[in-house]
């Protein structure tokens, strides 16, 4: 008996050693294939791909690689808007009137030539859909009345726009760059539509663009997958396969860059860069992105509605401490609502951390000690570590805090509902204009509960201002591109010092390569990132 | 000592024992103390459950005298030395922020035992009164409280505390609640097989016939037969409820920062693993050492209270 | 393990139920419970759903949404029915097959479900396999050597396997076999270079990759399972040589074991023809009861290995309110609950000739 079970011991335990390295060590680190990329990415944030819908993160990045738009920022000029199938763009005298002319010779993927008409179906989808984005189009004075009269084409090759607002037409170009400025293939479209719902069910899952890159596959937390367009504008891209995997954990992305498993990572923590000095086969970018990191206050709650106390928060923020150690590398100290290296940007910085200061503020408004708060934020990094610290220096303020950590899905609900008292979140700008920061930080036009302005900021923090209303407005309207930034300027400046919000940081995108990866490009905004110039050596 | 107190000593320890191994006990109460010395005395000849017994006293001893073994309560940041290797000023380093990991290990065993006391203080009761109650009742208060029982037996345990955890906010009192939710279903059942076995015997027909409520039959004669099956229950369940609270902490739903939980230590340190091992790896290692203990004991209890299981002898 | 008692205790009442007629109670008595579980799950998922303080709707159309936006697609999810009128039209509907819509994946969710379990499936077939083919020999091995050096070691490795954090343990294995000594791939089930190359027929990855003959898909795909079926095998090995050592000491004390020996049969005849023979009805329900706990026990371990199972369909669909996806997993993996007890229970009967009555 005893041979026997030490004979099946033996033989499970040979098993075992034997299974190991006949996994063997060319399946564990294998090259990824020449004309591919793989990139790890969190890609737990899509929910749809049908541009009208769009507003997350990746989904952003990935149409922005398989739609052109009407207007565009492209990769050799990445602060100049040009036209996307748009070739150019005339304004009427009174800016009311915008008349596109649509490229000759472009098609979709599917073959099918891009006409003026697709370039009006995709405006008027947008609106008819009503979907989160539609208020991008909704402040031209577009709805669902009129918008078959405002979006017109005229001809094969002219779409004309008619704005009913008081906006600048250099505005309305910019946000003819978001993602729902994309075209859509009309014909290809239409053809999968369900229930008059303008192919809305088939598009959430596959693609009708003529951009560089066509969906391939996607399967929702586990990869996006974009096959090349070999008849794009700008010539066939040298990638023909661009994978996006879901790798939700940077630890594990780390793992696979580092073993070549993955051609490039994305959502490194500074610390892991850091660890991947000693790889000569990784390289790190940098590339300076418009999202930011900022601390509010809820106006509604009696204690932080005092201005002195919203003024005092501002000086317990370690800015530096925080930007020198888990940030660094990542994000910058940036305290103003549109973010450094835009047109419009206000790049000082007025405030530090002051301790003493802020005691002094404090006790200005009539603090006495022993307040109670809470903090609410994302439960990843660095938003908890942010919060960690801030706690630790208000406590030293006499002012005990408890962090709630949440999903966003649980966070954003609280925060629109206006339940918060101090929260800890990110912000990016829907299309690069100063306007849309503005629109969300600094405009409240109605403070009521009821008013339900769940889209801005301000309303969400209940904070409300008729003087920085005004200049927001009067900035959107501006003609004058001087005079606009100098509104712009202004009105940073005063929100700055007045407002709820204490802007701290200013993101900075490291992504790690395998060395043979070259021709990455990753823009300002979210959205601003391009494969089709990528190649592998 | 001089040698009359020891001799003195030696007397009375063996007139306690020989009081302790009489074969005729004199009173009940020397006869329960007959039981639990014989008890102790197999469980002390037990190395493994000694093992045990030692890991969880010293848990004890360090979640009660923290304040003395530590400078501070692992709270305090010091930013300028973040993830600093294991050395003489900090034995098994410092985290992302700075903060002393072995401080923060002996705070969060405290947070260990809050957990598996408030467990225990929930689910026991619980299971207890439904089980009893179910299995001396019988007829269809046992099959409601019964197919009750069933459906959490079936319910994804994991799954269903996760649930219970987002419903309510993530937290630690929260989490232990969705544990418990998820937990006293066994002891339900433990209780009612118990209560089966014991339901006709003499004693409970003749405290009937005396008169006695049901309440009073429940609590002063099933209630106590059943309970060393559960202790046993619950002790080896332990590891698992710290396994479960762990898991929880590991997805961000349990104990919310600072507080120096051990699975949430993990959760937050595991990017650190390639670069600065010890900062995942040493709670880790306590959670190990700790749930390894309570099945250890769990293990020497079982052969002791409960020589019917053949396991481990 | 938590459900040593429920096996007993169904062991027990088995042995109870009167004969006559068994077979028809016992089908009326299934159908029940099932019914029953059936109800309470979806009950408590739903009522949960429902005070859950993340929001479907905002889940959808994001945070920046307008409030017009917000509420149409309010309407839209029919959340302004009262609750028992929603919990009435899903089960009407589920009981006709549609699980409704996942928000995450904008896929109906028994699509989703036939995706993802699969994955989830293989991995625990093959750690309860692999539990099964190491735990019993060592659970023997240390029954027959009680006391030795041997039993130690399996009792200390199975208690081992009871304690160890298990999505720490897999944090550590992917360090050490994946980044360190490169024996192993990393996360993930497949790389992602292979993907979409193997038709999904059954969809499990090895027997999809074998019949149609790629054996380079089948490679990397098995050298993926290595390491989180390692996991969750540790854990079944531990509970499997647990029970299996205890069961075997039982069955080893028995007089007719002595009566054997005495009549000179040969140990291994002993052992393995006698003893093991008794013990397999006890440790058919133990693995019953293992392979179910580590369906729905994979949830970490998918998390550390980016393993595309249910468990992680569930968690993920949890924190993003698409409550749909968190039903339709729960009943799936319940049911896989109720029916491995229930095939466990046949099993025992048919093998136990005293359980048939």
């Amino acid at each position: 008996m005893l041979k026997i079970t030490r004979r099946h011991l033996l033989a499970t335990s040979l098993a075992l050693a034997l299974a190991a390295p006949a996994m063997d060590a060319n399946l564990a680190s294998a090259e990824t294939p020449p004309d591919m990329l793989v990139m790890a990415k969190n890609i737990g944030d899509i929910i749809t791909m049908d541009p009208a819908e769009v507003f997350e993160f990746t989904a952003g990045e990935v149409i922005a690689n398989v739609y052109d738009r009407v207007m565009m920022f492209e990769l050799e000029d990445l602060t100049t808007l040009v036209g996307g199938v748009t070739e150019n763009a005339d304004i009427s005298e009174d800016g009311k009137t915008i008349t596109l002319k649509i490229r000759s010779g472009q098609t979709f993927h599917s073959g099918n030539p891009l006409r003026a008409e697709d370039v009006a179906f995709s405006l008027q989808r947008v609106i008819k859909l009503n979907k989160t984005p539609v208020f991008i189009f909704t402040q031209f004075g577009w709805n669902l009345d009129n918008v078959d009269s405002m979006v017109v084409a005229t001809d094969e090759s002219t779409v004309k726009l008619t704005i009913d607002a008081e906006i600048s037409p250099g505005l309305v170009l910019n946000a003819l760059s978001a993602g729902v400025g994309s075209v859509v293939d009309k014909e290809l479209v239409l053809s999968h539509e369900v229930d008059s719902d303008l192919g809305y069910a088939w598009l959430r899952t596959n693609s009708a663009g003529s951009g560089p890159y066509q969906l391939k596959t996607y399967k929702a937390n586990e990869l996006v997958m974009l096959e090349s367009n070999p008849n794009y504008r700008h010539g066939a891209p040298a990638i023909k396969r661009v994978i996006l995997r879901h790798v939700p954990e940077p630890s594990a992305q780390r793992l696979l860059i580092e073993k070549g498993d993955a051609d490039m990572v994305r959502n490194l923590t500074p610390d892991q860069i850091k660890g991947l000095a000693g790889n000569n086969d990784v390289t790190v970018n940098n590339y300076p992105k418009a999202g930011l990191i900022y601390l509010a206050s809820n106006d509604l709650h009696p204690f932080l509605s005092h201005p002195k106390v919203r003024e005092a928060l501002r000086y317990v923020i370690d800015y530096e401490g925080m930007a020198n150690s888990f940030l660094e590398g990542q994000y910058q100290i940036h305290q103003a609502f549109w973010p450094a290296g835009l047109w419009g940007a206000l790049e000082e910085k007025p405030f530090n951390f002051d301790m003493a200061k802020a005691m002094s503020l404090l006790t200005e408004a009539g603090y006495a000690g022993g307040e109670n708060l809470t903090i609410d934020t994302l439960n990843q990094s660095p938003f908890q570590e942010i919060a960690q610290v801030i706690q630790q220096n208000l406590s030293q303020l006499g002012i005990e805090t408890e962090i709630i950590l949440s999903e966003g899905k649980t966070l954003w609900p609280k925060y629109r509902a206006r339940k918060h008292e101090l929260i800890i979140a990110r912000w990016s700008p829907d299309y690069v204009d100063p306007h849309s920061n503005a629109d969300a930080f600094a405009d409240n036009p109605d403070n009521r509960a009821e008013a339900k302005l769940t889209g801005k900021l301000a309303w969400r923090t209940g904070w409300f201002d008729p003087d920085i209303n005004a200049i927001t407005a009067q900035a959107a309207r501006e003609l004058d591109l001087g005079q606009r930034e100098k509104l712009y300027k202004d009105l940073q400046r005063k929100v700055q010092r007045v407002g709820p919000f204490s802007i701290m940081f200013q993101h900075n995108e490291q992504v790690a390569l395998r060395n043979n990866i070259k021709g990455f490009v990753s823009g300002s905004n979210f959205d601003l990132v391009f494969y089709r110039t990528v190649t592998k050596e | 000592m001089t040698e009359i107190a020891f001799k003195k000593k030696q007397r009375s320890e063996g007139k306690l024992t020989s009081w302790l191994l009489s074969n005729s006990p004199g009173s009940v109460f020397q006869a329960r103390c007959q039981r639990a010395y014989i008890a102790w005395m197999a469980f002390r000849a037990n190395p493994i459950a000694m093992a045990g017994l030692l890991i969880i006293l010293s848990l004890l001893f360090v979640a009660l005298f923290a304040p003395l073994i530590t400078e501070s309560d692992g709270t305090p940041r010091d930013l300028a030395n973040r993830l600093s290797a294991p050395s003489g000023d900090h034995w098994f380093g410092t985290d992302e922020l700075g903060r002393d990991i072995f401080e923060r290990i002996i705070w969060g065993s405290r947070i260990t035992l809050y957990i598996v006391g408030l467990v225990t203080v929930i689910v026991v009761p619980i299971g207890l009164a439904i089980g009893t109650i179910a299995g001396f009742l019988g007829g269809w208060v046992d099959n409601i409280l019964m197919r009750i029982t069933d459906i959490f037996l079936a319910f994804p345990r994991l799954i269903l505390a996760l649930a219970f955890v987002s419903a309510l906010g993530p937290g630690l009192e929260n989490a232990v609640l969705a544990i418990a939710l998820t937990t006293w279903s066994p002891f339900a059942r433990i209780a009612r097989a118990e209560t089966l076995t014991i339901r006709n015997s003499e004693h409970i027909m003749a405290a009937q016939i005396q008169g006695a409520s049901t309440t009073r039959i429940l609590l002063s004669h099933i209630v106590p037969l059943c309970l060393s099956s559960v202790i046993v229950r619950l002790t080896l369940d332990m590891a698992g409820i710290i396994l479960t609270a762990a898991g929880l902490g590991f997805l961000g739903l349990g104990a919310q920062p600072p507080l120096p939980e051990w699975g949430a230590m993990i959760s937050t340190g595991r990017q650190y693993l390639l670069d600065q091992w010890w900062v995942p790896t040493v709670p880790g290692i306590a959670i190990l050492v700790v749930s390894m203990g309570f099945n250890l004991l769990g293990d020497g209890l079982r052969d002791v209270l409960d020589p019917r299981s053949g396991d481990g002898k | 393990m938590s459900d040593e008692a429920k096996s007993e205790e169904m062991g027990r009442s088995r042995r109870f139920s009167p004969f006559s007629s068994r077979a028809l109670k016992r089908i009326g008595n299934f159908l029940f419970t099932v019914s029953l579980t059936f109800i309470g799950l979806t009950a408590i998922t739903f009522i949960i759903g429902r005070v859950m303080p993340a929001d479907p709707v905002l889940a959808i159309v994001g945070d920046r949404a307008p409030q017009e936006v917000y509420d149409a697609t309010w309407l839209a999810l029919g959340l302004d029915k009262p609750l028992l009128q929603q919990y009435g039209i899903y089960i009407w509907n589920t009981l006709q097959g549609d699980l409704g819509t996942s928000i995450m994946t904008a896929r109906p969710v028994l699509q989703d479900l036939i995706h993802f379990f699969p994955a989830t499936l293989e991995l625990a077939t093959v750690a309860t396999l692999a539990g099964i083919f190491i735990g019993v020999p060592m659970g023997v091995f240390a029954a027959v050597h009680q006391g030795s050096l041997g039993d130690h070691i399996v009792r200390i490795i199975g208690l081992f396997g009871y304690s160890v954090p298990i999505f720490w343990l897999g944090m550590v294995a992917l360090l050490v076999f994946y980044a360190k000594l490169s024996w192993l791939p990393g996360p993930g089930r497949i790389e992602v270079y292979y993907d979409g190359i193997v038709e999904p027929v059954t969809r499990f990855i090895l027997l999809d990759a074998a019949l149609q003959g790629e054996w380079e898909i089948f490679k990397n795909a098995l050298a993926h399972l290595v390491l989180p079926a390692s996991m969750l095998a540790t854990f079944a090995l531990a509970y499997i040589a647990r029970m299996t050592r205890s069961f075997m000491l039982d069955q080893l004390n028995q007089e007719y074991v002595l009566t054997a020996r005495v009549k000179g049969l040969s140990e291994f005849s002993v052992i393995w023809r006698h003893a093991f023979r008794n013990v397999l009805v006890q440790l058919i329900t133990i693995i019953g009861l293992t392979y179910a706990s580590l369906l729905e026990g994979s949830v970490l371990t998918e998390t550390v290995f980016a393993w595309p199972g249910i468990g992680q369909y569930i968690t993920n669909s949890l924190f993003n309110a698409d409550m749909n996806a968190v039903i339709g997993g729960t009943i799936v993996v319940g049911f896989c609950f109720v029916g491995i007890n229930m095939l466990s229970d046949a099993l025992y009967r048919f093998v136990d000739p005293r359980a048939r009555g």
